[in-house]
Order: structure tokens, then C-alpha cells, then sequence
């Protein structure tokens, strides 16, 4: 059963939430090998489900995804139930509150399964940067799920939970989905509250969905949606009904077609599928026309430089003293530094140096503020496009899911991978992967649709239209 | 400068580590040195996302209590 069907029999008393549970925790053991769990506990599942069951059975009517099974990104703060962000700095950290997200699908009465493997503070593509353990892409155990938000991306693709909720700064819920294909969906900034989200790079963090439908990722992202006063960026927007949008149609959507998204580096059989997809969409009343963002090329520089630049304030926060591991040392400073040297991974300290490099005095205007320049045209390129389209289309990542090991001695390919999905990010604007026909391997490719700020109704309207 | 940004980073490194960080760091930003060439003569820099925000009301609300929160290490002996 997918998520909306699970949701509805619970509420008609049809199924228990206890029965769904202990389905969702035999698949978690049963495919416990792929690594897309750091936390489970099956007693608090079963007690959060017989929670559900008895709130129906005293009279109360149930939440939008009653009983449904859900797993977490370990960046998703969850109070009582360890949360790491991937991180050994930040093992055996148990917080005490829920952050917005949580609390929303709480109390929309889903089941929290556990907390899923991710890169170390989502730094990463291809969810090898662990301090803990690996994860591996279910279609082919020897090729990575994609990062940052690899464990939640498995959970949906292995069939372990019917959806998920990740986080994307730079593509890290987008190219996970693509890569194991499933639909993942990055809102609009300020879509989703980020308090509760450990930070990384904050002008560009939002929460969102992963479900193996379109209908799935749209019910849980207008249960997680709206204005949070515990987050200033939050937009106080009305929330379309986007389950709806699903059966509207793409008759009329002008789509756009980037020739910078279809260049060199692009797998051919990636290119035919997304091209074969977009066919497909015109069948079906789109007009399609090519359109030029001009800048995409200088977006993975712009991006490593100014993402990495937030990261290496927000992180300066684990010093040891509040927060998980402490290494003693002989004075603070000295705390700080071996702490740190201990709890962080070989990425994050690269990213937390790069980040200090470009805002140290002497190359702050050469790197950062430049960069902030850059990431305006970024934006006008984007601004200038929906003055003639509705949707931009492309591939989500230019390649199907590359071998464990491929990629991570060197950090610069790594970054490469992410050209499609980082433009989208900087610009705050709405973008999503839904799968389309996979390569000859039985790999999966993933079809990424952007839309104007607040538009995720059109991305919706499309992914139905490609199901 | 990598000993430099470390000390600034709060981060004490083993000289392999350094070493190898050094060599990431330089191609990395040999990369995006291509920002240079871009023409920004007059763009604003993007400060902030999303619109602006509102003050919300300064009232008080339950938060978390004594014990809830976070245990810090003895400073003062």
C-alpha cells in the first residue's frame, strides 16, 4: 500500500497502525544490509502505533497520514530518539525537542520508523561521507543511492517505508530520488520551516518529501508546509491543495528546455530518456521551446563557495561543550580544536576550511561577495526564463548511480554531479525528480521539473503527467 | 594559510591530514577562481532569501526547563 491508501485504512479502521508497523519493521531487517537506517527502535514504533490505534478507538478522527510509516533524515531533529546528522560529533545526542517537520507529521498521527544514513551534515553525493556506516542503492548494491539524503531515498526505493523526509541544499533530495528512482521534491525556499533542520547552509536548506508516487509527496509536503513563527524565513503562503493539482493536467504548461543542461558530461542513454519524457509531456499538451540560462556554468562554483561559507559558521556551534562527543584537552581552545578534530569527517573539514578561506579577511570580496553577485545573475537567468515558460525541464543528474568508491577520492567529480540540481537551490525556486523510463541496465534516470517560487503546483501537475 | 584557516577554524589537524587538505583546498580553489572572469560590475550581491520578515510579537512561551536542555562541562571549579 502506498501512503494515501495506508492513511485511509487506518482511518476506516480497516488496517491498525500496529499491523503496518510491524510490516515496515520486518522490511527495515530485511533489508538492513542496504544501510538506510542509523536508529531504529521497534519498540517505540510499536508503541507509537498502538498510540494511533487507541486514539481511533476512543472516537478521535485521524490525521492525514494516520499510521502511515515514515523515515527520517538524521538532520531532522526528533526529541527523545538520538539524532547525528551523520555525524560522530554528534553521537549520543538525544534532543529534547521535535522540530517543526517532526511535529507536523506527528501530528498528522504517522509512525516515525527511524532516522536514516546520510552524508555527515549532508555534505555529499553520494552518501559515502558516513561516519558510521555505508548505504547502497537497492537496484545495484555495488553503486551508491546518491547524496546527502541516501537513507531516505533507500527507505522509499526498498519498499521499507512508503515515504520519507530528506533535505535538499544543493540537490541532496533530488539526486538521491533520481538515482533510486523514486519522486523527491525540494519546496520552494521558506516552503517548510527549517527549525529542527541541523543547519548547513541556511540561504539554502529547505525539507522535503520523498514518496514512490506523486500523490504521496504531495500529502506529505502540505502536512509539513507553512509558516512557523520558530523560523523567520518561513513564508506565511496560502497551501495549495496539491493532491488535487495531481489530477489537473499539463494541457497548456509552457516548458522550457535549458541547452546548458544537455551539454557535455550528460549521459547519452540520461539524455534520451529525459528527451523521450519531454516528448512525452507535449503528447500530452505542453509546448516545449528551448531556453538559455547562461550562468548554470558557473553555478557549481558559486555554490561550493558560499554553501561551504554558511556551513563553517553554522558548524562552528559543535565545540564540544553543548552538544555529543567532548575530547578533554589541557585548556578550552585546545578542547575545541581535538573535539573537532575527532567528531568531524575528512568533508567537513575540507568544507569548513574552504568556507573560512572565502570569508577570511583578504578574500572575502574576491570569493564570497562575488559569489552573492554571481548568485544574482543565477536568479536572473531563472527570473528572465519564467517570463516565457512555466516549468523548466531537464535531468536531474547527468549520470545513473555511479559505483561506491567511483567518485570519492576526488572531491572536485564529486562536486561536478550536482550541476543539474544546484542552479535551482540558489535561486530558492521549487524543483523536483520524478522518475522516467530507466537505463538499459535497469538503473534508474531521474527527470527534474523547476517552477516559479511557490509554484510547486506545477511540478505536481507534471510528475502526475510522467506516473 | 591551511595552518591559518585551521586556528581560525578551530580545528587541529595531524600534518598527513593538513597535507592532503592543502592539496584538496588548492584545486578546489583553482576551480572556482572562475568567478573572477564573471562580469558583476554593478549586480547587487544576494544577501538574503525570501521575502521580508515581519517582527513577531515579543511574547513569552513555554520553553524548554531545567534539565531539558543542555549539560554543559563544570568550568569554574
Amino acid at each position: 500500500m502506498n501512503a494515501i491508501e495506508i492513511a485511509e485504512s487506518v482511518r476506516a479502521g480497516k488496517t491498525s497502525a500496529l499491523e503496518i508497523a510491524e510490516a515496515a519493521l520486518s522490511k527495515a531487517t530485511e533489508k538492513e544490509r542496504l544501510g538506510a537506517f542509523l536508529f531504529v527502535d521497534p519498540d517505540r514504533v510499536r508503541a507509537r502505533a498502538r498510540e494511533i490505534d487507541d486514539k481511533r478507538a476512543r472516537g478521535a478522527v485521524l490525521g492525514a497520514l494516520a499510521g502511515v510509516p515514515i523515515a527520517l533524515k538524521d538532520a531532522l531533529v526528533t526529541k527523545g530518539i538520538p539524532t547525528t546528522a551523520g555525524s560522530k560529533i554528534l553521537e549520543g545526542w538525544i534532543p529534547p525537542y521535535d522540530g517543526t517537520a517532526t511535529q507536523r507529521v506527528l501530528e498528522a498521527d504517522a509512525v516515525i520508523v527511524g532516522k536514516t544514513n546520510m552524508d555527515e551534515f549532508a555534505m555529499g553525493s553520494s552518501n559515502e561521507n558516513v561516519a558510521f556506516k555505508p548505504c547502497k542503492n537497492p537496484h545495484d548494491e555495488s553503486r551508491t543511492p546518491g547524496g546527502s539524503s541516501g537513507g531516505s531515498a533507500v527507505a522509499v526505493a526498498a519498499d521499507i517505508t512508503p515515504i520519507a523526509l530528506g533535505s535538499d541544499t544543493g540537490g541532496s533530495i533530488r539526486q538521491p530520488a533520481a538515482l533510486t528512482g523514486v519522486v523527491g521534491v525540494k519546496p520552494t525556499y521558506g516552503r517548510v520551516s527549517r527549525y529542527g533542520l541541523v543547519a548547513f547552509a541556511s540561504s539554502l536548506d529547505q525539507i522535503g518529501p520523498f514518496a514512490s508516487n506523486v500523490r504521496d509527496a504531495a500529502r506529505l509536503l502540505r502536512t509539513i508546509a507553512g509558516r512557523d513563527r520558530h523560523d523567520a524565513t518561513s513564508l506565511d503562503a496560502p497551501l495549495p491543495d496539491w493532491e488535487a493539482d495531481c489530477d489537473k493536467g499539463v494541457r497548456g504548461l509552457r516548458l522550457g528546455v535549458p541547452q546548458e543542461y544537455f551539454g557535455a558530461g550528460l549521459d547519452p542513454e540520461v539524455e534520451a530518456s529525459v528527451r523521450a519524457a519531454i516528448a512525452r509531456l507535449e503528447k500530452s499538451g505542453c509546448t516545449v521551446r528551448p531556453i538559455e540560462l547562461p550562468h548554470t556554468k558557473h553555478a557549481v562554483a558559486t555554490y561550493y563557495v558560499l554553501a561551504t561559507a554558511e556551513a563553517s559558521s553554522n558548524l562552528a556551534r559543535f565545540d564540544g561543550v553543548r552538544y555529543g562527543l567532548r575530547v578533554p584537552a589541557r585548556d578550552l581552545h585546545a578542547m575545541y580544536g581535538a573535539t573537532r578534530d575527532k567528531g568531524f569527517g575528512r568533508e567537513v573539514k575540507r568544507r569548513i576550511l574552504l568556507g573560512t578561506f572565502v570569508l577570511s579577511a583578504g578574500y572575502y570580496d574576491a570569493y564570497y561577495l562575488r559569489a552573492q553577485k554571481v548568485r544574482t545573475l543565477i536568479r536572473r537567468d531563472f527570473d528572465a526564463a519564467f517570463n516565457e515558460v512555466d516549468a523548466i525541464v531537464s535531468p536531474t543528474s547527468p549520470t545513473p548511480a555511479f559505483r561506491l568508491g567511483e567518485k570519492v577520492g576526488d572531491p572536485l567529480a564529486m562536486y561536478l554531479s550536482d550541476v543539474y540540481t544546484l542552479p535551482a537551490s540558489l535561486a530558492g525556486l521549487p524543483a523536483a525528480s520524478f522518475p522516467c523510463e530507466a537505463a538499459k541496465s535497469g538503473l534508474p534516470i531521474g527527470f527534474q521539473a523547476i517552477a516559479r517560487a511557490m509554484d510547486e503546483s506545477t511540478l505536481f501537475r507534471i510528475g502526475a503527467a510522467l506516473a | 594559510v591551511i595552518e591559518h584557516l585551521a586556528k581560525l577554524a578551530s580545528l587541529e589537524l595531524d600534518p598527513k591530514e593538513r597535507e592532503a587538505l592543502e592539496k584538496d583546498l588548492q584545486k578546489i580553489i583553482a576551480y572556482v577562481d572562475e568567478l573572477q572572469a564573471i562580469d558583476v560590475e554593478g549586480v547587487p550581491p544576494t544577501t538574503s532569501m525570501g521575502g521580508p520578515s515581519a517582527m513577531r510579537a515579543d511574547d513569552p512561551e513555554p520553553s524548554l526547563t531545567i534539565g531539558e536542555g543542555f549539560t554543559v562541562p563544570v568550568v569554574i571549579e
